[in-house]
């Protein structure tokens, strides 16, 4: 049934430091990497060397530009990928019950044997965290790569998502969102984690960290007198000269 | 929204087809067999083609069936076994009323009934929408079930013209001038709700809020991808002017005319009135999907 389970045992979750991250796409990259060739359908690309390239993606970075009131704008660079919402819309309107929330960790899956592609759990995602691959006709979304953190194949400093795994910069942490002692949490009541929309009441495990405030101004630069070249002795003396004729 | 003519042929259709089976399953007095055939069959028909259309939607339609299993969470879920109650519960009263000579009006009005209730399902998968707030925060199912027997009345109204009864005229103009009042009042409030009716803007979406207004400076990729062609779509809706104005003239203006007309001509100008209809109602059918914002391209920089 695609009703969501009254509590879970865990959140298993993401918490992604937007102070940190580079927008290197390494994250994106190994998690297609990982999960073409992972459970389920590959993640299809069409037209990959063509002149209008598509393709599914689990996991894909925005970068914004944030303008105080006053002040030099910021750049921030925004990982997005499935929040593994508590109120998930998205499994609530499935009707085939090919979508699904773990009752042990909170994952949030899609049964794709069962789904049949009718795209409507994409629709009620507020986050574009769900995309119908073109190739498999199925609903591809973030798994918390679940064939790694519990694959005792693979050594245990491995057993995080590929995207964690990846991040050169370490923005991205994983853990038990619903243990206030984990990690993760510990970061999010440090540094004042937020949900993304709030106002659509799905109550996402998911978590991001906001930029720390700039502990020193930013100099207010005129870049095009930084340009000007500074002329001094008689040349000096010449360009003040004719700058008054 | 993506506006897919397999979703435009599926909600206008099937409304039809189940104002029509809401129309004869009320009765209303009209127990003549030759009309009973032929709006029988027909909306069965006519709905059934929405059905079938619907299923032209979904990627895997190997795997339909499966949406008869979810209705205790789904509305998806529950249109598919209300409609196909709907269908069964008005062929057996068809059958009792045609071949057996006997009018079983309780089962007639339980079709009616479900016929209802399927259109209002329809609706409602797009009203439980909370990310499309010109679907959730607008009158979406009160308008689908108006449309729905409009039509259905339009529909049975040139059938009873055809076959020589008397066709309810007078009934028809006042359900139309309904029917228009209703799309007006859904415009006007579609018209308001955009994308930000709960509050979502691109700094809710990012969280950013906090530090200034946020705007897209690099998208995730060069090219489109899913989510941009399915909930980000911007084709053609420069062109909804001129779209609305045929949806109204056609679906509404003309029909008013042309059931006048069947006042002195005679029933089977509704028969014109009623593919007017139709054809105005996938225009609008049309901008409900194409007009539609869904709050994901907020992440896009679309405000």
């Amino acid at each position: 049934m695609t009703t969501l389970p009254e509590r879970t045992e865990k959140k298993l979750g993401l918490v992604i430091d937007l102070d940190i991250c580079v927008g290197c796409h390494a994250c994106a990259v190994n998690c297609k990497e990982w999960n073409t060739g992972g459970y389920g359908a590959a993640l299809s690309d069409q037209d990959p060397y063509g002149s209008d390239p598509t393709g599914t993606w689990l996991n894909r970075i925005h970068t914004y530009e944030v303008q105080p009131h006053q002040g030099e704008a910021q750049i921030v660079h925004f990982p997005k990928s499935c929040l593994h919402c508590e109120d998930a819309p998205c499994v609530t309107v499935c009707p085939t019950g090919a979508s699904y929330k773990r009752v042990e960790d909170g994952i949030v899956l899609v049964n794709e044997d069962h789904c049949m592609g009718c795209g409507l759990c994409a629709w009620a995602c507020p986050y574009g965290a769900r995309e119908l691959d073109a190739a498999a006709g199925v609903m591809k979304k973030c798994t918390l790569c679940v064939d790694r953190i519990y694959n005792e194949n693979i050594p245990e400093e491995d057993r995080v998502p590929a995207c964690v795994k990846s991040c050169p910069a370490g923005a991205r942490h994983f853990g038990d969102l619903s243990d206030a002692d984990s990690e993760v949490s510990q970061l999010v009541s440090e540094r004042g984690g937020l949900d993304l929309m709030p106002e659509q009441n799905t109550k996402p495990v998911n978590k991001y960290l906001p930029p720390k405030p700039k502990d020193t101004p930013v100099p207010n630069l005129n870049l095009a007198k930084l340009a000007e070249p500074e002329a001094k002795g008689f040349l000096g003396w010449l360009d003040r000269a004719l700058e008054k004729i | 929204m993506h506006p897919a003519p397999s979703l435009i042929a599926f909600t206008v259709l099937s409304g039809l087809g189940m104002g029509m089976i809401a129309w004869v399953g009320l009765g209303l007095g009209d127990w003549d067999h030759t009309f009973g055939w032929i709006a029988g069959i027909l909306s069965l028909m006519v709905g059934g083609i929405g059905g079938v259309a619907s299923v032209g939607h979904l990627a895997r339609p190997d795997r339909a069936w499966r949406a008869f299993t979810q209705w205790r969470s789904s509305w998806l879920s529950r249109e598919a076994c209300l409609m196909v109650t709907a269908k069964v519960t008005f062929t057996l009263y068809l059958g009792f009323w045609l071949l057996l000579g006997i009018e079983l009006k309780l089962l007639g009005w339980i079709a009616a009934a479900l016929a209802m209730a399927t259109v209002y399902a329809t609706a409602m998968i797009y009203a439980q929408l909370r990310t499309v707030p010109m679907w959730s925060g607008t009158p979406t199912p009160f308008m689908f079930m108006v449309l729905s027997l409009t039509g259905g009345l339009l529909a049975t109204g040139a059938i009873k013209g055809l076959v020589g009864l008397e066709t309810p005229v007078l009934y028809s103009l006042a359900w139309l001038v309904v029917a228009a009042g209703t799309v007006i009042w859904w415009t006007q409030q579609a018209a308001g709700a955009g994308r930000s009716l709960d509050g979502s803007t691109m700094e809710t979406a990012t969280g950013l809020g906090n530090i200034g207004r946020v705007k897209m400076l690099e998208g995730p990729h060069t090219g489109s991808n899913y989510l941009l062609s399915e909930m980000a779509f911007e084709v053609g809706r420069a062109r909804a002017f001129q779209l609305r104005k045929i949806g109204a003239f056609a679906g509404f203006v003309l029909p008013l005319v042309l059931t006048l007309l069947a006042l002195g001509v005679g029933g089977w100008a509704m028969l014109i009135a009623l593919l007017c209809h139709i054809g105005g109602m996938m225009a609008l059918r049309w901008l409900f999907f194409a007009e539609a914002r869904h709050v994901q391209a907020l992440y896009y920089g679309m405000r």
